[in-house]
């Protein structure tokens, strides 16, 4: 499918809106949006939500044989896969350039700062080691990837165990998790990158674009820290021109960035460590079911002319701890009331589309009458259930047959009396029938 | 989106091509827009669509069920014929659900939305809204607005809107 092409006038709004120092959801030029991570059932898996950005990761093992020229050193095998689920735009053979680059980041990161001791992974040197595999999934595609990718691969291979391995001279035996606890992989630090968003030739400087703000943005510019503010990977893309002190600020602003998030790294997984010690639930049973109450509920949203901003989600959910938004022992506090509405409302929408549709009905008519002109924005009448089956081909002389009733008589009404196969439409597709002739009558 | 005759779109303009625009409405084609349904323009005078390929006017849709959706320019097509520049709006995407609940009669959000500002909202049935309001700040809360309201029931709205009302 084709991307939806940016309208001049919100790429006008967007920039001004910069200009301005706002930003479409409210955030500060540094704030990042907030970060979620939740763990699976298996060690290794886990899905980092940036926002509205999900990418689910997974680190598997593999004894191999090792490379020629490194014969003591493990293998490490990075994919990223930009799901078709994740963007309309997004199709088997087309995304190749994002994806060459996304990847191509992610390994420089990853491999090149060395964080993991590859030393470590080898088991037989020359003959036998393991092969670390991180299979990255972009779910859903809001911005950023590139951040939630790297957050992704680095708290999966955190949490990844891998078998016990034990060598006695020559014999190597490969220990199943029933007879050794799986052990945690070495690593030495936690790159993360961040991503700074340039507009207008580099005056204008966000952390974290969301989708919107990187389709406007002028370049990009992605610093890999960790904790103790080494910088791993740097890339700048898009060809602006950057002065060596934005550059340098830039890498400030990362370095706290990522102190932040390696702390919440941190407590999610000693929760997820906690919660499988004690024998609790875990995985994304658990968590999922908690989202889905939570899938309902927006984020901040900047309100109020005075530039103070007021957060939607206050009003939401109470009781929800706001910064560390973490995943599996800690619940969503939702006041009862509130859950129970987030699953109630979509019921009830089922009904109130029924019963609006029938208003509608009623309205319908009188409606024909009134002239356009009355109404400003977009007349309805035609609307609703005129999409809902666009290939109905009713000829005039058969709607004139037909005869106002009452909604629910109408199904048996129209069976009897159209000669053609709509017979076998549901009874739903009526009200438009009705209405159709209203139309014509007038 | 499925293009249906006799619906009111908004489309994003994409190309020109001989004496239509090619029109983005999200369906599965472009839609065409002749240059003469613009006000004031003839064919000596074509309409100065100033900043081609994205600019976007709201266009009553006339679609056939088989060929490409074939738009007649009826209602007014801003931002093209009279050269309007327009400023502080957004374009958001919504579910149709919601699109069908906010152009009910009585719709009540916007009725309450109406009362905190002076705006401007036009709903295509292809799922877009423009809002425009006088400040960019009033523009963004209000699209905020729009988009949390979606899941939101009444009590909650109240409380935003007598929030949003006191500040």
């Amino acid at each position: 499918m084709k991307e939806t092409p940016l309208s001049n006038c919100e790429r006008r709004f967007l920039l001004r809106a910069i200009e301005e120092r706002k930003r479409l959801d409210g955030r500060q030029t540094y704030d990042y949006r907030s970060i979620r991570i939740s763990f699976g059932t298996d060690y290794g898996c886990c899905v980092v939500e940036l926002g509205k950005t999900r990418v689910l990761g997974q680190v598997s093992c593999e004894l191999v044989s090792p490379k020629l020229n490194r014969a003591t050193e493990g293998i490490l095998f990075f994919n990223l896969e930009l799901s078709q689920m994740a963007a309309p735009a997004f199709e088997p053979g087309r995304q190749s350039d994002l994806l060459v680059k996304l990847n191509r980041l992610l390994e420089r990161c990853l491999r090149n700062s060395k964080c993991i001791d590859t030393e470590s992974l080898c088991v037989v040197a020359g003959e036998k080691v393991w092969q670390i595999r991180v299979d990255l999934h972009l779910l859903n595609h809001d911005g950023n990837i590139i951040d939630a990718a790297s957050i992704a691969a680095i708290v999966a291979l955190c949490h990844f165990r891998r078998p016990d391995v034990s060598v006695q001279g020559d014999e190597v035996t490969l220990y199943t998790p029933e007879e050794r606890d799986p052990v945690p992989l070495s690593i030495h630090h936690m790159p993360i990158c961040v991503s700074f968003a340039f507009f207008q030739q580099g005056t204008f400087l966000l952390v974290d674009p969301s989708e919107r703000e990187e389709r406007v943005m002028d370049g990009l510019l992605v610093i890999a820290v960790n904790k103790h503010r080494e910088i791993c990977t740097i890339q700048s893309s898009g060809g602006i021109m950057l002065l060596n002190e934005q550059v340098l600020r830039c890498s400030k602003i990362a370095g706290v960035k990522v102190a932040e998030i390696t702390e919440l790294i941190q407590k999610a997984l000693e929760n997820d460590q906690k919660v499988r010690k004690e024998g609790g639930k875990f995985g994304f049973a658990e968590s999922i079911a908690k989202q889905r109450i939570t899938a309902f509920r927006m984020e901040k949203a900047p309100v109020d002319t005075s530039d103070v901003e007021e957060k939607a989600e206050e009003v939401l959910a109470a009781a929800d701890p706001p910064p560390d938004l973490l995943s599996v022992s800690k619940p969503v506090l939702w006041t009862p009331g509130t859950a129970q509405i987030g699953e109630g409302v979509e019921n009830s929408w089922g009904d109130l589309e029924d019963s609006e549709k029938e208003d509608e009905d009623e309205g319908g008519s009188d409606e024909a009458i009134i002239l356009d002109g009355v109404r400003t924005d977009v007349g309805m009448e035609v609307s609703n259930t005129g999409s809902q089956e666009a290939p109905i081909v009713l000829s005039d002389s058969e709607e004139e047959e037909t005869i106002i009733l009452e909604p629910d008589k109408n199904p048996k009404k129209t069976r009897t009396q159209t000669i053609s196969a709509k017979q076998e439409k549901a009874p739903s597709t009526t009200p438009v029938k009705k209405r159709r002739k209203k139309r014509t009558a007038n | 989106y499925v293009p249906v005759k006799g619906d009111h779109v908004i489309g994003i303009v994409t190309a020109k091509s001989g004496d239509i625009f090619k029109v983005d409405v999200g369906g599965s084609e472009p839609a065409s827009l002749s240059y003469l349904a613009f006000e004031g323009a003839t064919k000596r005078n074509r309409p100065n669509v100033q900043v081609m390929i994205g600019n976007f006017g709201f266009k009553k849709g006339k679609t056939s069920k088989y060929s490409e959706g074939y738009l007649n320019g009826s209602s007014c097509c801003f931002s093209s014929g009279t050269g309007v520049t327009l400023y502080h709006f957004i374009k958001i995407s919504f579910s149709f659900l919601f699109l069908t609940r906010l152009l009910a009669p009585d719709c009540e959000i916007l009725q309450e939305v109406g009362k905190l500002y002076p705006l401007e909202i036009v709903f295509g049935m292809n799922g877009r809204i423009w809002v425009k309001a006088k400040t960019i700040q009033q523009t963004l809360i209000l699209a905020n607005i729009l988009e949390a309201c979606e899941h939101m029931t009444a009590d909650q709205r109240k409380q935003i809107f007598s929030r949003l009302a006191e500040s």
